[in-house]
């Protein structure tokens, strides 16, 4: 049977059907309305004010290679100029040849890159490090906390390096939804709080963040940069199967299946909670030792590192039992 | 022993902490036949024949609903599912009342619009009013034994329901709400429009015969799971009201679930060793697989986790008592912010362009609608006139379009999940008639208010205009 003929420009044959609509539309069309869509997050958040310096946090996954690859399609209309930064955490077998991908594509694209190495940043502890000091705790190495919040610091001091005023990642509407039951399944009502907006102003000296890539869904991404013939990495992180998300991403996977348009339903969802005003977080100060945002004394890397240095690596981990 | 004085003081100090059941007022327990219903009947029981100090001091009355004809149970099945249910009603001695699903067909209009609310006992009220009802009963001649008391100082309850028991449902209703069940593309939207209908008539039959408060049987673990589905559902913005202790968006009937603190381990460990009656009645879901509903699929999702982190139940319920229930826009607006048509909630959609989840579908919509260049402008609304809004309806100034349209009209109505909810019904023409009388008379009042937008005078925030 033929395809049917594209639904917006009714000229090629259709070659996708999108998964959230069900329209059949062809490449160039799909690819055309994949980014007049993430246009439209960003003018109408108003994320990326004219003039701004955007670093990229470019993994050389296929979320921040869609982000990069659409954003300097879009850079002359919206007046900013990008710079890519990618972080090596030092997982041996994974990052170095996400990293090769990174180089690949600055190349091509013709970017600035900027590499920002955990063990240059954070005192010589790579992940592999860090899991082999939690390895022996008897519970779960707890790996993604860890490269989670060293990763948004190293991220943060790259882009400073580079003299950005802004800082994009790829995260899609499958993370946020994600994101948002995970953090009901462990209770954590400070994230709940705070996350399921746009991403943050930057409150506190720190830059501001946010998602363009906000409401398109993993698939569309994954469509957009086959159409697009896009160059990216797509194995998965060497710690991962024993990260808690792992369940939530299979929950998310079958309430997909269940009814199509549960990601963004969630989506929805996590914008509109209302939490009671104790359990929101403190506003935020600044950590006493390296001066970053942090809403308690130190900032979460700055106690994480602080207990792998003391050869306690689960002291920042989870409530402290003394109340600190 | 020791488990069942756990139990029951988990039960009172429920009942006790939140203080919103005053003495001497009418309660409805909703009744399923389930065990958590069953375990909550009989500790209200139980409660009313305790010592004069710790008795509980409310007039309950349970009610049943025969909801067969949703998921196409004969008559005769039926009638058996009834003669079960009859005799634990009777032995119960509380006023009873049975009806079919059925009878959503012939509900008015009026059991969707949010009453005036009364105005929230403050903790002084509460305590005055135990006091007082406590003298009451002290010049009543406190002498008087054990039993419902208070049966006394009210015309006698008809202990039956003739109404709704000696004439079985029309044939036509039951034809009409097969028809609207099996019309219903998904089993996630049948569970819906099931609780919703059930609701609606829980409430009109509170309202029909005066009881101000519903007491439903929900345990903590049935919450956890009612909790995540409705994240998954896009009810974010009104978990408090669907998972809280106390549902107030209905007005002057308050559903209240004194059982939320009980697991349902809890629950069938006491129903064992105390042998309560329950009956078993099949569910739209029952013995679907795992994959067919986002109910099931969250159901099996918690308590699979449970089994491999055992405090998941707990976690979530904590959490969830930590959500409030805020408004958006502040107190002020909550007279004149638009509700649901379906479940009552203040609409929480916005402008239809907006950099929100819901702006992200609505405008895909739209792009479908010209032809593409790659870097547009953010789009003009071309779509049909009635554009999604907020209960205002902004395109509908011509009579024409509102008939054209009837769909979108009821449609702007609904809050989020609704809307998605609503997608996977064909025909909005199924509906039970209060719903779309009611959808009516929205629009038309909608439409005649923006008409005379020009007369009416407001509120200005200004202070200096009103000395």
């Amino acid at each position: 049977m033929p395809a049917p003929p594209c639904a917006s420009c009714h000229a090629s044959r259709a070659a996708l059907r999108r998964p959230r609509s069900g329209q059949a539309l062809c490449g160039a069309c799909f690819c055309a309305a994949f980014e007049a869509e993430v246009l439209h997050t960003v003018l109408a958040g108003r994320l990326l004010p004219p003039g701004a310096v955007v670093a990229v946090g470019a993994s050389g996954g296929k979320d921040s290679t869609v982000l990069a690859h659409v954003l300097r399609a879009l850079t002359p209309r919206l007046g900013i100029s990008l710079q890519l930064v990618a972080v090596d955490e030092g997982i041996g077998g994974y990052r170095d040849a996400a990293l090769a991908a990174v180089r690949r594509q600055a190349a091509r694209w013709e970017l600035p890159l900027t590499v920002v190495a955990y063990e240059d940043l954070f005192g010589g502890w790579t992940m592999d490090a860090v899991a082999r000091s939690t390895a022996g705790s008897g519970r779960s190495r707890s790996c993604c906390t860890f490269c989670g919040v060293l990763r948004r610091r190293a991220l943060e001091e790259g882009a400073r390096r580079v003299g950005a005023t802004h800082i994009v990642t790829g995260h899609n509407a499958d993370d946020m939804a994600e994101t948002v039951l995970m953090n009901f399944l462990r209770g954590d009502a400070g994230r709940l709080a705070r996350g399921g907006g746009l991403g943050s102003p930057g409150e506190g000296g720190a830059l501001p963040r946010c998602r363009p890539l906000q409401f398109a869904s993993q698939k569309e991404v994954v469509l957009y940069a086959h159409f697009r013939r896009l160059d990216y990495f797509s194995e998965e992180c060497v710690y991962a199967p024993e990260a808690f998300r792992g369940h939530a991403r299979d929950l998310l996977k079958r309430l997909e299946a269940a009814r199509p348009s549960a990601v963004l339903d969630l989506v929805h969802s996590a914008e509109r909670l209302a939490l009671a005003p104790a359990a929101r977080p403190p506003r935020p100060g600044a950590c006493s030792r390296c001066g970053a945002l942090a809403s308690r004394a130190l900032c979460q890397a700055c106690a994480l590192l602080d207990g792998l240095n003391r050869g306690r690596p689960r002291l920042a981990i989870g409530k402290g039992r003394r109340g600190w | 022993d020791c488990f069942k004085a756990f139990y029951v003081h988990k039960f009172r100090a429920m009942l006790g902490k939140n203080r919103l059941i005053f003495p001497g007022e009418k309660v409805l327990l909703a009744w399923s036949g389930g065990p958590s219903s069953s375990s909550m009947v009989w500790q209200v029981l139980e409660g009313l024949s305790q010592d004069s100090a710790k008795r509980l001091r409310f007039v309950p009355g349970v009610i049943f609903v025969d909801e067969g004809a949703a998921f196409g149970k004969s008559l005769e099945e039926r009638s058996k599912t009834l003669a079960e249910v009859k005799p634990i009603l009777q032995a119960t001695g509380l006023p009873w009342h049975v009806v079919a699903l059925e009878e959503v067909f012939s509900l008015p209009p009026s059991v969707l619009r949010c009453s005036a609310q009364e105005p929230a006992g403050s903790e002084g009220a509460y305590k005055a009013a135990v006091d007082s009802f406590l003298q009451q009963q002290h010049v009543l001649g406190a002498g008087g034994g054990p039993g419902p008391t208070q049966g006394k100082e009210q015309p006698p309850q008809p202990r039956l329901d003739p109404q709704s028991l000696a004439r079985p449902p029309a044939a036509a209703q039951t034809e009409a709400l097969s028809q609207l069940f099996c019309s219903v593309r998904t089993l996630t939207a049948k569970e819906e429009l099931l609780q919703t209908l059930r609701t609606h008539l829980i409430l009109h039959m509170a309202r029909a015969h005066g009881y101000s408060k519903v007491m439903t049987g929900d345990s903590c673990t049935r919450l956890a799971i009612k909790l995540m589905t409705n994240l998954a559902l896009g009810r974010g913005a009104f978990l408090a009201w669907d998972t809280g202790f106390s549902d107030e968006r209905h007005g002057d009937v308050v559903v209240v679930r004194p059982m939320r603190d009980h697991t349902l381990k809890e629950v069938a460990f006491y129903n064992r060793l105390f042998s309560v009656p329950s009956v078993f009645t099949p569910a739209v879901d029952t013995k679907a697989p795992e994959k067919a509903s986002i109910h099931r699929l969250m159901e099996a999702f918690i308590l699979r986790l449970q089994t491999q982190f055992p405090s998941t139940v707990s976690t979530v319920y904590r959490t969830s008592e930590k959500l409030v229930k805020a408004p958006r826009d502040g107190p002020a607006a909550s007279d004149s912010s638009p509700c649901c048509l379906l479940c009552m909630c203040a609409l929480d959609v916005d402008a239809a362009d907006s950099a929100t989840a819901f702006g992200a579908q609505t405008s895909s919509r739209l792009s479908q609608m010209q032809s593409p260049t790659p870097l547009t402008e953010t789009r003009t609304p071309l779509g049909p006139c009635c554009s999604p809004g907020v209960g205002r309806v902004q395109g509908c100034g011509q009579g024409a379009c509102r008939r054209e349209d009837p769909q979108a009209c009821i449609e702007e109505q609904l809050c989020y999940s609704c809307r998605v909810n609503m997608k996977d019904l064909p025909s909005l023409d199924l509906l039970p008639p209060y719903m779309l009388a009611e959808a009516q008379l929205r629009t038309q009042r909608a439409w005649v208010l923006q008409e005379i937008q020009d007369c009416l005078i407001e509120d200005s925030d200004d202070e200096a205009g009103q000395s």
